[in-house]
């Protein structure tokens, strides 16, 4: 089989990715995200399935002001973007390929499981910091804004505080 | 002169078009980089793989230059730009649950779905975890409403707080992430192991 194209210099990457968040700045004022796409697919949904619920339910109501269908939003048509994207790269450096990725010393079951439990916890901490890694963090750290340091302090340092106790996942 | 979208140059139709063509290219980027690596983007907390630290701060420094120099040329009005308000709780708290979601699931939102682009089943699980996470949040939210709302400071910026420009904070920065990426290259040294090459597939 074919040995897959090495990854970008960071460096180069991180310039490449420095000018797709200008671009975003450029376009819409308001930089790159990733979990608000999750939200406006959420909100949706339970505004399909629910809609009872969703017109009494604190959250819905207060995120309702304003937007017409949630899923007609900058963040889901940027994401939409992602999949392809990532799967263009992907298919250009021959790594497409179903797979569970773990540390040599986990099984594909604990993986799984806390990937599972990893994303529920990411997921919930993205809503409560109103945005995730891109949204909060990156853009937010591009334009200064004191959140954006405070909320990439609190993933890194929480992250590294607790990579003793999760080593049997990676390493 | 942009936000095109704030200066309405571009239709609400074009923008949309535009943010899937900005999704593509922030896609291709984060997968050239391998983000789509939960080995490699956990490898920054063991220091074995200190890519995240590289890329991210690369990308924040010409982001912060970019936008200077946009606001230079006249083709960027930065007091339109969107500063992301500041609930000092919610980012506290937020940021400590994404960073225990780092550490257990690998990912964060837009790698898991980069990485799942390229058929990772972990990724896969980790966003399945995200939907639920988010639902968590938008269903009890009653119970976080305060904790959510507490502290708002505003739009504050970090060279306002401290008083200085915003071309000399950008500066500071730069410094700061230079001495970064030599803690990260020592890294990748120190803590190199056996069953893991950087460039692997």
């Amino acid at each position: 089989m074919k040995e897959a194209k090495k990854y970008m210099n960071p460096y180069l990457g991180g310039v490449l990715l420095g000018l797709v968040l200008i671009a975003a700045f450029w376009v819409s004022g308001r930089g790159l995200g990733a979990s608000g796409a999750v939200k406006s697919v959420v909100v949706a949904g339970v505004e399909t399935i629910a809609p009872g619920h969703a017109e009494t339910a604190t959250f819905y109501t207060e995120n309702k002001e304003g937007h017409g269908n949630p899923l007609k939003s900058w963040l889901v048509f940027e994401m939409l973007g992602v999949l392809v994207g990532g799967f263009l790269s992907g298919a250009l450096a021959g790594r497409l390929k179903f797979k569970v990725e773990k540390g040599p010393n986990a099984t594909n079951k604990i993986r799984l499981i806390f990937a599972v439990i990893g994303g529920i916890f990411f997921g919930f901490g993205a809503q409560l910091g109103r945005g995730c890694t891109s949204g909060s963090a990156l853009t937010g750290m591009a334009v200064l804004s004191v959140g954006g340091f405070v909320t990439m302090a609190a993933i890194f340092g929480t992250a590294f505080a607790l990579a003793y106790f999760a080593r049997k996942l990676w390493l | 002169m942009g936000p095109l979208v704030v200066y309405e140059i571009i239709s609400e139709n074009t923008n949309f078009l535009l943010a899937f063509l900005i999704g593509i290219s922030f896609g291709f980027v984060l997968e050239s980089n391998g983000f789509s690596s939960s080995r490699r983007l956990a490898g920054m907390f063991y220091g074995y793989d200190t890519t995240v630290l590289k890329v991210f701060f690369t990308a924040a420094i010409t982001a912060m230059l970019g936008l200077l120099f946009m606001s230079l040329f006249g083709w960027l009005d930065l007091s339109m730009i969107y500063i992301n308000p500041t609930f000092l709780w919610s980012a506290i708290g937020g940021g400590v649950i994404m960073g225990i979601g780092f550490i257990l699931g690998g990912y964060c939102p837009g790698t898991s779905f980069c990485a799942a682009s390229i058929g990772k089943l972990d990724a896969l699980a980790f966003i399945g975890g995200l939907f639920i996470g988010v639902f968590i949040f938008t269903e009890g939210y009653p119970l976080w409403d305060d904790f959510y709302k507490a502290k708002f400071m505003g739009s504050p910026t970090l060279n306002e707080m401290i008083g200085v420009s915003r071309g000399v904070l950008t500066f500071l920065i730069i410094l700061v992430a230079l001495a970064m990426f030599w803690v990260g290259e020592w890294a990748e040294k120190k803590f190199a192991r056996k069953d893991y090459t950087i460039n692997q597939r």
